[in-house]
């Protein structure tokens, strides 16, 4: 990141290497099938990206990453807003909200296939449905936090409503929105693989399950190794821009 | 047409307790004129000015505004939106038109604020904010221009600068001018006419006109001449007010 002082970049990467470095030696030492080493993984890598079923099964999970987070979003969003401004709504919500807060992902994905059938609109609203209370909380915050005295503003110039939702009022809760983007991806990134193991027959989720039923460590490295990738070249390259050119006015 | 205040009664319901701001205030601005409404802290002051902006519609009685015209109000805090830079909070006030292009920038030159129109407001200093908040207020050229203390918590130099600024932009275009402030001395350096009210609940005691030359200054003979011949005619009215600006110079 831009922010990172010189000697900390070395000192990072110094830390990347001595993992690698460990994990040979571990391999070398473990000289056993459950334990491959880094170059034995980078081997299985290369074969699995150059005509391998990894980047259609990557593609694919990051398509149901994109679906549910935007489904989740949405919803996540409407609840909070309606229940930080709404005193009976938050009233009413609230028991769900805390319900949705404690079911375990599985048992969420479990029900979404027994009742939506092994679909890809069942997975996607099993991975949606584990984020959105999270997201209602949060912006629920940031509806409440709205300032009064701004809107107060927006009133006396007699702004449009397009205007006042754009200028005044959203940006109030663009930091709560990131806070849930952060958040919320972090969640889905982990129970997306689940829903995938659980009942699909394609993605990162699926091969790594079929590759546990054969012990077949060095292959579920080389997919975690390339799922690991892809999550910080989102969050690196994606979140964290769009957080700063968001947020910017802080400074 | 002028502003013409009639209101009977507005109250503030606060659990059981029943607490009436403003008892039978009535007042008529003509057009132009620049009248100061000065009372000690909890007159209702603040309350008088959101019920004539409208912000603020639970109340007995009526308020008649200029019909159609523009509003301007300085708040008794800039009020700026922190994400918008100083070109685009002065811009919200205007609409989006071609023929307007460029009125923002302008204004804000004439306020030696050129060298800040992309800074933030978070950069600025308190006098710099409050003169952002007065070009929102001015840039749509209002008929009718409200001010709650715009100038409270300035050092002395930095509020006489930004008064002498109300008064040039006031002198270009004659919008009528409802003034409140707690200081004595700045509503008869400002003012065409001083309205008095009393302790809350807030009523009109004194209507007083000025006819004193200009310019004038909150320190100058002038000044302090009509101060205390009011000080000496009015000996009571002026009591809570002398010890009310002592209370929130303290807070």
């Amino acid at each position: 990141m831009p922010s990172v002082r010189h000697g900390d970049l070395w000192l990072r990467l110094l830390s990347a290497v001595t993992l690698v470095v460990v994990w040979e030696v571990a391999a070398a030492l473990a000289a056993s099938p459950l334990l491959p080493g880094p170059t034995a993984v980078a081997r299985a890598l290369a074969k699995l990206v150059g005509g391998g079923p990894l980047p259609l099964d990557l593609a694919i999970t990051m398509w149901r990453v994109a679906a549910s987070f935007t489904l989740a979003m949405v919803a996540g969003t409407a609840f909070g807003i309606l229940m930080g401004h709404s005193a009976r709504a938050d009233s009413f919500l609230d028991l769900w909200l805390v319900l949705g807060l404690s079911l375990p992902a599985l048992v969420i994905i479990y029900l979404c296939y027994i009742w939506g059938g092994l679909s890809e609109a069942a997975a996607i609203v099993a991975v949606a449905l584990n984020k959105v209370p999270n997201t209602a909380v949060t912006l629920r915050e940031g509806a409440r936090a709205i300032d009064q005295q701004l809107l107060q503003v927006a009133d006396v110039l007699e702004l449009s409503p397009g205007r006042r939702l754009r200028q005044v009022y959203l940006p109030q809760l663009y930091p709560y929105f990131m806070a849930a983007t952060r958040s919320g991806l972090s969640l889905i990134w982990k129970i997306v693989l689940v829903a995938e193991a659980v009942g699909r027959s394609n993605g990162v989720g699926f091969r790594l399950s079929i590759y546990f039923s054969t012990f077949d460590i060095t292959n579920i490295l080389a997919y975690t190794v390339s799922f690991v990738a892809v999550v910080l070249a989102v969050e690196g390259w994606g979140v964290r821009p769009l957080e700063r050119r968001l947020t910017r006015w802080r400074a | 047409m002028s502003l013409d205040v009639a209101i009977a009664r507005k109250v503030y319901r606060r659990d059981a307790d029943e607490v009436v701001a403003l008892d039978d205030l009535r007042f008529l601005v003509p057009p132009g004129q620049l009248a100061c409404v000065v009372g000690p802290s909890g007159c209702g002051k603040t309350t008088l000015l959101q019920i004539i902006a409208g912000l603020d519609r639970a109340f007995e009685g009526r308020v008649r505004r200029p019909e159609g015209k523009r509003l301007g109000m300085v708040f008794q805090t800039p009020r700026l939106m922190p994400w918008l830079s100083v070109r685009d909070n002065v811009r919200l006030a205007l609409d989006p038109s071609p023929t307007r292009e460029g009125r923002a920038e302008e204004l804000l030159r004439e306020m030696q604020l050129g060298p800040s129109l992309d800074a933030f407001p978070a950069q600025l200093s308190g006098g710099q904010q409050r003169r952002v908040a007065l070009a929102r207020a001015f840039v749509n050229d209002p008929d009718l221009l409200l001010l709650d203390e715009p100038f409270q918590s300035l050092d002395a130099p930095t509020a006489q600068h930004l008064r002498e600024l109300l008064l040039a932009l006031w002198a270009r275009k004659r919008p009528t001018i409802l003034f409140v402030t707690h200081d004595l001395r700045e509503a008869l350096s400002l003012g065409d006419r001083v309205l008095f009210l009393s302790r809350g609940p807030g009523r009109v005691v004194l209507d007083l006109p000025l006819d004193l030359p200009r310019p004038r200054s909150p320190d100058g003979a002038a000044v302090e001449a009509a101060r205390k011949r009011l000080l000496e005619s009015y000996p009571d009215l002026l009591r809570g007010l002398a010890a009310s600006s002592a209370e929130e110079s303290a807070a």
